[in-house]
């Protein structure tokens, strides 16, 4: 088996809460608690959820635009987690990120010619005229054209925009790109675009996306492998298809089940989840899940149920596969 | 744009690049109440670097035949106590004031710049230090303490311009502080994390630029009170020295003659209002143009 480009090893990110006048540390949000994943090369991981389920802060983990508590994220066989400023710096040529927020993911003040070529001079690559050839090419390569080299920001729209945010990811020849809810700020219609330039990106440049958004729908479009997030941990992942198909854990049966059907007279047959997603400040104990699960056991509230393969890629946090796993074994 | 295409649409004219400042300046532009602050404005930076080929007469050509005479063809503005033409001297106090103005706010913006730019992005205790730093200038009030710098310094109108710009920094600090404190939470800032810069270059390239809007208008509201400082300080006999024609001193000068010669003080008196009442104008012009509120 050939190694993981990416390899996330239990990736903990708790931001403490502080109180009082001298600042004392009263608990912790438990943004990403214990997190781990592999995404081969050319591959797609979708991380869905619903909002403030931590997929945000694992991306931005995973490259230390958030210093994680703890973890080890391995690129390249090499260990990210340890590196220095200046290694970790050097090594953000290959990890790039495209941002949710188009229109602020952009510097006003700078022309597109400025914001595209920054990363290259960073990291000193080309001269003037390479630089410039490179911004008009990459410019051609996301459907806009090199005259817009000269424009501002504002004077685009946000698809346009979304696209100058990728063609900036790309400057570098990443092997690695992390988007991050990169079509959620778009109309639908900008969105397939995105989506599509996306896909036929990946194929060309031969890229590997970590593809983090809420809707399930983008994230079957793009995906290989989903993983599903909740208050901090993976509950599920697996293979696109699989997932879809045949969901394991009440959570992802329950996300699917929301999916809204193109057709008036559809019958839903799951009940919807109710209540809030919990504060991840004070998370329930047991399975995180366990107070909107309607297939709640026992023993839910107790014991934390631990991600295992239930099948040749399909892993599942949920005891009522653990019981039956650990059964079978008895 | 209709539908969804492969490729973008877009109109193939190739309009002009304008950026977010070019913008601001055409807002600038249709302002009236701006243009007339900039004219006066202009006026009085012409004044004070043509001064000394307009003015009649010198600072300090004393004539004591001729004192306390009121305007005439001869002396526009009428003499003062030794004879001296006021024209002249409130023509030639224009370079005095628009100094300690510019200099004094300049000085204030580069000390407070740099103190808020540390404060806001490094943050902890650098910021915990600074912004103490700044609250206790701040617990003084201004003319207060600007009086205890110049005494302790020796009264002179360098000393005055430097008081001055004392007392300004901690104003220009905490709002460069706020603004790096916003700026820096921006996603494009993130973005040049994300894409391998250092900070020396986000914190100069990125987080700078786009901080210096709220401090071009502040810093031209501020010339304005620099200007009024100065002059009450000159009042004060704290700030220009005899025989430099700085209108504050020019003014307390005047003081004893009010009754019999008014036109002594209401000339130096009309010279601060128009020059702070043209910066004053030109700073609500720029606020408008550059507050991204007012924009569609």
């Amino acid at each position: 088996m050939t190694e993981p480009l990416l390899k996330v090893k239990g990736l903990k990110k708790y931001f403490p809460i502080k109180a009082g006048v001298i600042g004392r540390r009263v608990g912790d949000v438990k943004a990403v608690d214990d997190v781990s994943f592999e995404i081969m090369e050319g591959e797609t991981l979708g991380i869905v959820g619903e909002s403030g389920c931590g997929k945000s802060t694992t991306g931005r983990s995973i490259m230390r635009l958030i210093e994680p508590t703890a973890g080890e994220v391995y690129f390249e066989g090499k260990n990210v987690s340890t590196m220095s400023k200046e290694e970790l710096r050097k090594a953000r040529r290959d990890i790039q990120m495209v941002f949710q927020d188009p229109y602020a993911s952009l510097n006003p003040r700078h022309n597109i010619q400025k914001i595209l070529e920054e990363p290259l001079k960073v990291h000193g690559i080309g001269n003037d005229k390479e630089r410039k050839e490179k911004v008009a090419k990459l410019l051609e390569i996301v459907g806009l054209s090199s005259y817009h080299a000269s424009r501002y920001p504002h004077q685009f729209s946000g698809g346009q925009r979304q696209r100058i945010g990728i063609a900036r990811a790309l400057m570098t020849n990443p092997k690695l790109i992390i988007a991050d809810e990169p079509v959620s700020a778009l109309d639908v219609s900008i969105q397939a675009q995105v989506l599509n330039l996306m896909k036929d990106l990946q194929q060309e440049l031969k890229l590997t996306y970590i593809f983090i958004a809420h809707d399930l729908g983008v994230v079957r479009h793009i995906s290989d492998r989903v993983g599903v997030m909740y208050l901090g941990k993976m509950i599920e992942i697996s293979e696109s298809e699989a997932l879809y198909e045949k969901p394991l854990h009440p959570y992802t049966q329950a996300l699917l089940a929301a999916v809204p059907v193109p057709d008036p007279d559809f019958m839903r047959e799951t009940q919807l989840l109710t209540g809030d997603i919990p504060s991840p400040a004070n998370p329930p104990t047991g399975c995180a899940f366990h107070t909107r699960c309607p297939l709640k056991m026992e023993h839910c509230d107790q014991r934390v149920p631990l991600l295992i393969e239930v099948e040749p890629g399909h892993s599942v946090a949920c005891h009522l596969y653990t019981e039956a796993f650990s059964n079978d074994n008895k | 744009m209709t539908g969804i295409t492969p490729e973008i649409q877009l109109p193939e004219e190739k309009s002009k690049a304008r950026s977010p400042f070019q913008d601001s300046l055409r807002t600038f532009r249709k302002s009236k109440v701006a243009v007339v602050g900039t004219i006066i404005v202009a006026f009085f930076i012409l004044l004070a670097i043509f001064g000394p080929w307009i003015a009649p007469q010198g600072i300090n050509e004393q004539n004591l035949k001729l004192r306390l005479l009121p305007p005439s063809s001869a002396h526009w503005f009428g003499t003062d106590v030794f004879g001296r033409d006021i024209f002249s001297r409130v023509i030639l106090g224009a370079r005095l004031s628009l100094l300690v103005g510019f200099a004094s706010v300049a000085l204030s913006i580069i000390i407070g710049s740099i103190l808020g730019i540390l404060a806001g992005y490094y943050g902890k205790w650098v910021d915990t230090i600074i912004s103490r730093f700044f609250d206790i200038l701040l617990a003084f009030p201004s003319i207060l303490l600007a009086i205890a710098i110049v005494t302790a310094l020796g009264p002179s109108l360098f000393n005055a311009l430097l008081a001055i710009a004392i007392v300004n920094v901690p104003n220009f600090g905490r709002l460069i502080r706020s603004k790096v404190l916003s700026i820096k939470e921006e996603e494009f800032i993130t973005a040049a994390r994300a894409v391998g810069m250092r900070d020396t270059r986000i914190l100069w390239g990125h987080v700078l630029p786009n901080s210096m809007t709220p401090i071009i208008v502040q810093g031209t509201l501020a010339i304005a009170t620099a200007i009024i400082e100065a002059a009450a300080l000159g009042f004060l006999g704290l700030g220009a020295q005899a025989p430099q024609p700085e209108w504050g001193k020019m003014l307390a000068d005047a003081r004893i003659y009010l009754i019999n010669a008014p036109w002594t003080m209401i000339f130096p008196g009309l010279a601060i209002m128009l020059t702070v009442l043209g910066f004053n104008l030109m700073g609500d012009g720029l606020r408008d143009a550059f507050d991204p509120k007012m924009k569609n």
